[in-house]
């Protein structure tokens, strides 16, 4: 699966924002913020945010990757601006169709579009929480629109990236994975 | 509207919910709903385009709107709704993950009266909502 879709649409998003005209003046203090930028708990609580004021539930992040399941839902966000690279979300069926449940009060036997949806949205704001964690961030970088993929046959490919940080999480029975992966950074 | 919100009456709102996430309008709707907001009817369209389509043909009490969509984004909606005069006078809030200073100036700009950074509670809904439906 390649980034560059998601990528240039936020890229796009970013330049309509009048982002160009910052990036110049904000180059060294995004580079300077690197440590912040890149901070694990950054992620944890754009988590926690996320699913406690939306799904109501409490999550904490676990060593390794999650319980495989035949069906997976992916959702990818990218971002574009003073930083390049892609929010990706990652779950099982079962954690898809909770979320979702959470999310409308609606139960759900398989992976239909309503549940893609909302897997879709949750990405975004997870994205949106994550960039909106570092100052410099939330006002230069773009978000695309979320694009969701199903299936498990695929492999994410990002040529030497800046940084990457890498989460399992679980509520109840179920569990996610997250990758912030960062391509580019000014 | 046939009276102000907490009038024993509760008034009657007709909402526009723009967002290209068709469970995102729901949720909305439903934080409109625990608002406090007496729902007559909700309309809803997933993008700016299709928006100013059901404000030429209904008469709304009340908009929010994402910024982030295909087609027509929600900044554009906005600068359109201003050039075709539609829904004049009518408060729109921007429910949305962009939650810069910049992109709030650039909302307000643009005519938006309220602004609510996704992901957001009943309680924020209630907060900024409530107090535009009920000066209107």
């Amino acid at each position: 699966m390649l980034l560059n879709g998601v990528r240039f649409a936020a890229i796009a998003r970013a330049q309509g924002g009048k982002i160009n005209e910052m990036e110049q003046t904000m180059t060294v203090s995004l580079r300077e913020s690197m440590q912040l930028v890149s901070d694990p708990q950054n992620l944890d609580g754009s988590v926690d945010e996320v699913f406690q004021m939306m799904l109501g539930v409490t999550c904490r992040r676990v060593s390794g990757p999650p319980a495989t399941e035949p069906e997976s839902v992916t959702a990818v966000v990218g971002f574009g601006g003073l930083l390049s690279g892609a929010c990706v979300f990652k779950c099982g069926s079962t954690a898809a169709r909770k979320i979702a449940a959470h999310m409308t009060g609606m139960e759900f036997e398989e992976i239909d579009d309503v549940v893609k949806d909302g897997i879709g949205e949750i990405c975004n704001m997870l994205a949106g929480a994550w960039k909106g964690k570092v100052p410099n961030l939330a006002a230069n970088c773009g978000l695309s629109v979320p694009a969701v993929i199903t299936g498990c046959d695929y492999k994410l490919h990002v040529q030497a990236p800046e940084f990457q940080l890498h989460h399992t999480y679980q509520f109840e029975d179920a569990s996610f994975e997250i990758t912030i992966v960062c391509d580019g950074l000014q | 509207m046939n009276s102000r919100v907490g009038d024993p009456g509760m008034s009657e709102i007709r909402a526009l919910i723009v967002d290209d996430s068709s469970v995102m309008r729901k949720i909305i709707e439903r934080s409109l709903r625990q608002a406090g907001l007496n729902l007559a009817v909700v309309h809803e369209a997933g993008s700016g385009t299709e928006a100013l389509d059901v404000l030429k043909a209904k008469e709304v009490d009340l908009i929010l709107s994402d910024i982030n969509m295909p087609s027509m984004d929600g900044l554009e909606f906005l600068r359109q709704l201003r050039a075709q005069n539609l829904a004049p006078g009518v408060p729109v809030v921007m429910i949305t993950t962009e939650s810069s200073e910049e992109h709030v100036k650039q909302a307000i700009q643009a005519g938006a009266r309220g602004y609510i950074r996704k992901p957001f509670t009943a309680e924020q809904v209630k907060e900024r909502v409530l107090p535009l439906v009920n000066a209107a």
